[in-house]
């Protein structure tokens, strides 16, 4: 991938800057939302690694963002806090393992398939949940506690306090940007993205591209239950729409809408998103028939996403 | 004696079920198959087959006449949409996903606005409204076996236009192989309409005929629309032959998963699609990705 334009990087340090120290001067009221925001483009970024680089578009990126989510659940006991630093990895091994185990069924078929198939998995961990008592079943399960980040002894943040919170979503959310741009920069990467354009050309020349998309699509895997772990302890519950197709096609909506095959995309596409959503359910009940609408012409009319309106902007 | 018969009624709800299922995958297979398109809205035409079989048994009092009535409008809806599908056509599937994506949420909605969020309930057809005894505590319902038997009828015609019909061969040969075709000098964009129009109408008139016997509810299409994938990718996709074969398997372990395993019921399915799946990854009679 190439590194953002002179503009996108301007516009991207100075959204991290405002986003920074908005607590300061802004509302205190939309901490939550806009830490919502930023766990969606977590989730988003990882699900355009899929989409927009590796040419994977998978309907079913909420099965490893509810593994994550219930991984948690499951191991906040009903007495207190657990440790993030001990449960965070074994949520995000969860959530790879998942991610090794789908990924071997579902990497085998491409195209249409690819994208039914993967709806398909993510459907069945949602009956599972809908049918197990120890997950909460169909009305999901409480998390009493948010996880504790106590290191030895040493608290550097708070999850409880929502200032705390708010920006560990923003490290989150700028860790996982440079940690994919990383990974995209690197040898690694550009396998990914060749693949994409000309998998069998790359096969001919003797590169093990199913490897190299079953590691992609655990990396993702890994990033989504990222994000499923902190929007269920933000929230303090899992319940079965966590692995549910709205949330699925909302989060692909995030990453067309904001430009796939960009990193910057999926974050613009989060806040926009967002926000439209949660502007539009406050004017009115019926919100998702303007939200289709807004979808529909979306689709037909902003094909590169709004980073392909910043790209003609510039041009 | 009560064990077998239990087992028979569970077979003919699985049979029931499972041509349903194949009434609203057929069209989906082939929108796949000949188009290209991936259209997550199939679901949706089913759902707006059974709300059109409630609004217009309560209009008219009678489900016959509303049936006679209804699948003229479903002809009509179908027109319409396909000319938001035409710009589709050649774009990649992520945005006809999307698209059709917009499109549930729309539909959805409008339908809360017209109907509300309340389940609503068809009446059986007094004609039909009967039960056969199978033993002593045991019976049938007479309107099921008749869902059956207006699946099996459609499906067979179905077979016929597809195998016999000279617009058949072109649906089959679309399927194969689009390119060729169009070179052939044959009006691909015409067999489009006609393949598309006809899957709506397939799916609408499920959602009628089943109105009486699974309600009328919100969110309905969805559930259906996630079966009818599994229905095809087993089946394999642009195939007739394996959408009927999998949308039986599919009743069957549907109906059959409810009953053995309640805990994992609405799993099923979705194993039994993943075993398939590791066995024929183009599915049963799939042609290879």
């Amino acid at each position: 991938m190439p590194v953002p334009s002179r503009s996108v990087r301007l516009l991207l340090l100075a959204g991290f800057a405002t986003l920074l120290l908005f607590p300061l001067f802004g509302e205190r009221f939309y901490l939550q939302l806009l830490a919502h925001i930023m766990l969606m483009a977590v989730f988003a970024m990882s699900l355009d690694l899929l989409v927009g680089f590796a040419g994977l578009v998978s309907l079913g990126h909420t099965a490893f963002f509810g593994v994550g989510g219930y991984a948690l659940m499951l191991l906040t006991s009903s007495a207190g806090p657990a440790n993030l630093w001990l449960t965070l990895p074994v949520a995000l091994a969860a959530a790879a393992v998942a991610a090794v185990i789908i990924g071997l069924l579902v990497l085998r078929s491409s195209g249409v398939y690819f994208i039914m198939v993967t709806l398909a998995f993510t459907q069945m961990l949602y009956y599972f949940a809908i049918g197990q008592k120890w997950l909460g079943g169909s009305d999901g399960a409480y998390i009493n506690f948010k996880p504790r980040a106590a290191l030895f002894g040493f608290v550097p943040f708070d999850l409880q306090k929502p200032l705390h919170f708010y920006w560990v979503a923003l490290a989150l959310m700028a860790g996982t940007y440079l940690l994919l741009f990383v990974i995209l920069r690197s040898l690694f990467g550009r396998v990914v993205c060749a693949i994409r354009s000309n998998e069998g050309r790359l096969a001919s020349l003797g590169i093990p591209t199913f490897r190299y998309k079953l590691v992609c699509f655990v990396i993702a895997g890994a990033l989504a239950g990222l994000a499923g772990y902190f929007a269920s302890a933000q929230y303090g519950v899992v319940n079965p729409d966590f692995f549910g197709w709205r949330l699925a096609g909302e989060v692909l909506m995030i990453v067309i809408l904001g430009g796939m095959g960009t990193l910057h995309g999926p974050i613009l596409g989060a806040f926009a998103l967002v926000l439209l959503e949660d502007s539009l359910s406050v004017a009115s009940k019926h919100w998702l028939l303007p939200m289709g609408l807004f979808i529909i012409a979306a689709v037909l009319l902003l094909p590169k996403g709004i980073a392909g309106l910043l790209e003609r902007a510039r041009a | 004696m009560d064990a077998i018969v239990f087992f028979l009624i569970q077979v003919l709800n699985g049979v029931q079920y499972g041509l349903l299922l194949f009434l609203v995958a057929s069209g989906l297979t082939l929108v796949f198959g000949i188009m290209g398109v991936v259209n997550l809205a199939h679901g949706s035409f089913y759902m707006v087959g059974a709300y059109l079989a409630y609004a217009l048994t309560q209009a008219l009092g009678n489900l016959w006449l509303s049936l006679v009535a209804a699948v003229p409008l479903a002809l009509i809806i179908g027109l319409l949409l396909e000319l938001l599908f035409r710009p589709l056509y050649r774009r990649d599937h992520l945005y006809q996903v999307l698209l059709t994506y917009g499109l549930i949420l729309a539909l959805e909605e409008t339908r809360s606005l017209l109907f509300g969020d309340d389940v609503h309930g068809v009446p059986i057809p007094p004609a039909l409204d009967f039960s056969v005894p199978l033993t002593a505590d045991l019976s049938y319902p007479v309107y099921r076996l008749w869902i059956s038997a207006a699946c099996l009828a459609l499906a067979g015609a179905l077979y016929l236009v597809i195998s016999k019909t000279r617009i058949g061969m072109a649906i089959r040969a679309g399927a194969a192989n689009r390119e060729m075709v169009q070179l052939l000098g044959i009006d691909v964009g015409m067999v489009f309409r006609i393949v598309f129009v006809a899957g709506v109408v397939l799916a609408a008139f499920a959602g009628m005929i089943a109105a009486p016997v699974a309600t009328v509810y919100p969110g309905m299409g969805n559930a259906i629309l996630i079966l009818s994938f599994v229905v095809v990718v087993i089946g394999g996709i642009g195939s007739i032959k394996g959408a009927f074969v999998a949308a039986l398997l599919i009743g069957l372990a549907d109906t059959f998963g409810q009953v053995v395993a309640p805990d994992f019921a609405g799993m099923t399915v979705y194993v039994l699609m993943a075993a398939v799946l590791l066995w024929r990854p183009a599915g049963l009679f799939g042609r290879g990705t």
